[in-house]
């Protein structure tokens, strides 16, 4: 089936049965790679894409569901070739190690600020709390988020 | 090269805006060198890479624990022309042996008769899309014989290895005590859980610097040890040094999930790849990669202390049991650092220790930060906590009474003659530690524990000499300093620390340091990115290497190469016959105190506050050792609480993350780390190993602290909400096997 969505800010066309996850839409069609896979069962966060602003485990949505609506992926997030705030912040304070839960994190982070820009740490948590991370014990990364509050 | 590059050039502009505003690059938390690639999503890990004609392989697997294959049948229904089948005979046909290098030539690539245990991988498969090689395994029917297996240590008769640390008399020092507590510890099962799964691609060639393709295989994975599996590689697939590439991808966490099982991977990446002709991606899902994967050695210690009525400790005799599983991987190295740290950091004049690690049929055992001393220390650190309650005194001043100071011996008769921080660490997480908060809700009952622990940096005894460890630093043509080994950044921080070693050495900016890429093509062999000494005994060569290039710089031009191999001081004695001597170069220091609180009505346990003081010698980059901590802390405490491994007929049961339990952003206490740095002489800057020290301490200090809020002890790992529950019935048997 043919699916209209806009990525990143710009509109897209793509041909794919209507059945494929949108995760091997964006990774194996469009080659959009920093969308990771970590479970495939929607219970790691590694996939997350926000969907008209709200988090997604991109593994459970089917290429279907995006019709007509706007999808930002990792790849989204710097702007004009220039990190966003919470991109520096994840880099300064330690908040990304191996990297592979970053970008998931990083858009779930990104969408509580847009929806709550000044949230307490307690909200952070329970925001990123779909997102594993085995590496940080989190703590740098709720930092991080802390920081880039309004 | 036409491989791609698992990683691209670093954005090294914003680098010179970031982090150069001092003459020092040790001691700054400098942004991370892979900091750009992993925050835009550009990194590239090992199922990112676009492999055009690549096929799709998969491993079929044993669905019994024990027994042997009667038959295996492709069905005829099936048009096999499309897919290639890889079994054992084709690792024989290539001239290679079947085998997985290790310490034993005891597993099999693929088992050609003999089954061990559940998942044990039989047959491969690859094919050019998914949907093909789903049927073709839907296809494959194997038949067998199956055999009772051994699934519990009690049963166990086969023993890997064992161990004896003598240390004076324990049974004369027996008869001389006033008191001696007899208490038995349980450690159960662990994943490392890497969030990403393994994986590898196989190429059926190599390609020379100037990209012609010649013989033999490249493989590119996620993995920590890119020489394990070039090692591993020749042997099954007959291949020599040279034909043998091996290309770190970038690695979504290691843990030691990826120091052994990764050549099993690529091993059986490259047979697909040889007999396909064309190269293959093997990447296990999470499921398999649960199902599969080599875990936390689980085991039972006995410890039986000896002491004076004041407290004097007198002896130590602890008994250790591992369970290997079915093959020996890496268990007679996990339990010689279990034996080596079960003594916990304290004195005692005599010590015994007997430590075995035994066969069972479950899947293998294998590497996990910390190897062994999460296990020993658990039972040493709860040990204190027994002897004190038996004695009637608090356990802090025990531990002060027992604690190593420079001067005193460790159980191996080591001395310790620098870098002893025990009292130090103590005292900081002492005064660091929160006020006691009393329980807002009546079924909630709040408490604390405490834990001391030590951990050796490097290989254990006389394995770093062995190794002998290779790094080159180099000055290019192009005029830029250039550090070559085989050390991996798996998240913890090599591609940022060690150009900060060098460049403080060589006294030149961060920016004109780079870091070849891990392709055993390129780089000398470091050895292997595990046992904490990537910081330590690797940066230790890549500081002399820097060193002696900059004074040769002084007097000779470009391009020019140092290279540096490990030598032993020779302070450092060790003797693998006795287990008498140097265990460790130099040991990293840790104490944390736990805050939790225990829901009496449902049993569960949470973690709200947890401070651990460390002493690593010197942090080369604070930010990122306070990483390493607070990580290998939250893991520890996943071990102590929620992360259980069910198993049933010899197959774990939770083999999906839905099931299989790790510490989310709402389970994790706020965690803080106070650095306290007493450097030792012979590290980079005086930095000591950090990697694995953070997962000794949280589980005993949860322990102690389940026990200060509801009084009864666990003895065991993980207190699930249903032990806790048990046991606060009185329903679960303690470690003296007494109710209580």
């Amino acid at each position: 089936m043919t699916v209209r969505f806009t990525l990143n800010g710009s509109p897209l066309t793509v041909d794919v049965p209507g059945s494929s996850r949108l995760l091997d839409v964006l990774r194996e069609d469009l080659h959009l790679t920093g969308t990771k896979e970590g479970c495939g069962e929607g219970e790691c966060g590694a996939c997350s894409v926000l969907i008209d602003g709200e988090v997604v485990n991109s593994c459970l949505v089917a290429a279907g569901q995006v019709e007509g609506r706007e999808v930002l992926t990792i790849e989204g997030l710097a702007q004009g070739g220039e990190l966003s705030p919470l991109q520096r912040a994840f880099i300064e304070r330690g908040a990304a190690q191996c990297g592979i839960c970053t970008p998931g994190m990083l858009l779930a982070a990104h969408a509580l600020l847009q929806g709550n820009p000044r949230p307490s740490a307690d909200e952070v948590r329970v925001a990123l709390a779909g997102n594993l991370c085995r590496c940080t014990g989190y703590t740098k990364i709720i930092d991080a988020v802390l920081a880039c509050r309004a | 090269m036409r491989f791609p590059r698992p990683t691209g050039r670093i954005l090294l502009q914003y680098y010179r805006t970031m982090s150069c505003s001092s003459d020092t690059a040790v001691g700054r938390s400098i942004p991370r060198r892979d900091g750009v690639e992993k925050v835009t999503g550009r990194a590239r890990y090992t199922d990112d890479l676009v492999v055009p004609g690549a096929w799709y392989g998969r491993t079929i697997r044993s669905t019994v624990a024990c027994g042997t294959i009667r038959a295996i049948t492709l069905d005829p229904a099936f048009d096999w022309s499309r897919v290639v089948v890889v079994s054992a005979d084709d690792i024989a046909m290539g001239g290679g042996e079947n085998v997985v290098q290790l310490i034993r030539d005891d597993q099999p690539a693929l088992a050609q008769r003999a089954i061990r245990h559940q998942e044990e991988p039989i047959l491969l498969l690859a094919a050019a899309d998914k949907t093909t090689l789903e049927t073709a395994a839907g296809h494959v029917h194997i038949m067998y014989d199956p055999a009772e297996p051994v699934l519990d240590l009690g049963r166990a008769t086969e023993t890997y290895t064992t161990i004896e640390i003598v240390k004076g008399d324990v049974a004369a020092a027996r008869r001389q005590a006033d008191v001696v507590v007899e208490r038995t510890f349980r450690v159960g099962l662990q994943e490392q859980l890497y969030i990403e799964p393994q994986g590898a691609i196989a190429y059926p060639y190599r390609e020379t610097s100037n990209g012609k393709r010649e013989a033999g295989v490249t493989v590119i994975g996620s993995l920590q040890c890119p020489y394990y599996v070039h090692r591993a590689l020749k042997r099954a697939l007959a291949l020599s040094d040279e034909q043998a590439v091996v290309i770190q991808a970038e690695t979504g966490g290691g843990f030691g999930g990826k120091e052994e099982y990764p050549s099993l991977v690529a091993i059986h990446a490259a047979l697909l790849a040889r007999k396909a002709g064309r190269p293959v991606r093997l990447v296990y899902d999470r499921h398999e990669d649960l199902a599969a994967t080599t875990k936390r050695h689980p085991g039972v210690i006995t410890h039986r202390t000896a002491v004076r009525r004041d407290g004097t400790l007198l002896a130590q005799d602890i008994e250790i049991v591992l369970d290997g599983g079915a093959y020996c991987t890496l268990t007679p190295v996990v339990l010689s650092r279990a034996a080596i740290h079960a003594a916990g950091p304290y004195s005692c004049p005599n010590v015994r220790i007997r430590a075995r690690a035994l066969a069972t049929n479950t899947p293998p055992n294998g590497a996990f930060r910390g190897f062994g001393a999460p296990q020993s220390l658990f039972a040493a650190e709860l040990m204190v906590e027994h002897v004190a309650e038996r004695l009637g005194v608090p356990s802090v001043e025990l531990r002060r009474k027992w604690l190593l100071r420079v001067g005193d011996t460790t159980a191996t008769g080591q001395k310790l003659s620098e870098s002893v921080s025990a009292e130090q660490v103590l005292d900081a997480a002492l005064r660091g530690a929160p006020p006691v908060r009393p329980s807002a809700r009546p079924t909630v009952r709040r408490g604390r524990g405490l834990s001391l622990v030590f951990h050796g940096s490097g290989f254990t005894g006389s394995g770093e000499k062995k190794l002998s460890g290779r790094v080159a630093v180099e000055f290019t043509a192009a005029g830029e300093y250039r550090i070559l080994s085989a050390s991996t950044e798996i998240g913890q921080g090599t591609k940022t620390i060690f150009c900060q070693i060098a460049a403080e050495a060589l006294g030149v900016s961060l920016e004109r340091v780079t870091l070849a890429p891990q392709d055993t093509s390129l780089v000398p062999d470091s050895g292997p990115t595990v046992a904490s000494r990537t910081a330590m005994i690797v940066g230790g060569l890549i500081r002399d290497a820097a060193l002696e290039l900059r004074t040769r710089l002084a007097r000779e031009r470009a391009p020019l190469r140092v290279e540096k191999t490990y030598i032993q001081a020779d302070t450092i004695h060790w003797d693998d016959q006795t287990y008498r001597g140097d265990a460790y170069p130099v040991y990293a220091w840790a104490c944390t105190i736990v805050d939790l609180e225990v829901d009496t009505d449902t049993g569960e346990v949470r973690v709200t506050d947890l401070v651990t003081a460390v002493d690593c010698g010197k942090a080369i980059h604070p930010v990122m050792a306070e990483g390493q901590i607070e990580g290998g802390n939250l893991q520890a405490v996943g071990w102590a609480t929620i992360e259980e491994i069910k198993m049933k007929d010899g197959r774990y049961v939770n083999d999906r993350l839905a099931t299989y339990l790790i510490p989310t952003a709402l389970d994790a206490p706020r965690i803080r780390t106070i650095l306290v740095e007493n450097p030792y002489s012979r590290g980079p800057f005086g930095a000591k190993g950090i990697g694995e020290l953070p997962m000794d301490g949280a589980a005993p200090a949860v322990i102690a602290a389940i026990h200060d809020a509801t009084g009864v002890w666990l003895d065991e790992v993980p207190a699930t909400a249903e032990k806790v529950l048990e046991a606060l019935h009185g329903k679960r048997e303690t470690g003296n096997g007494m109710r209580r």
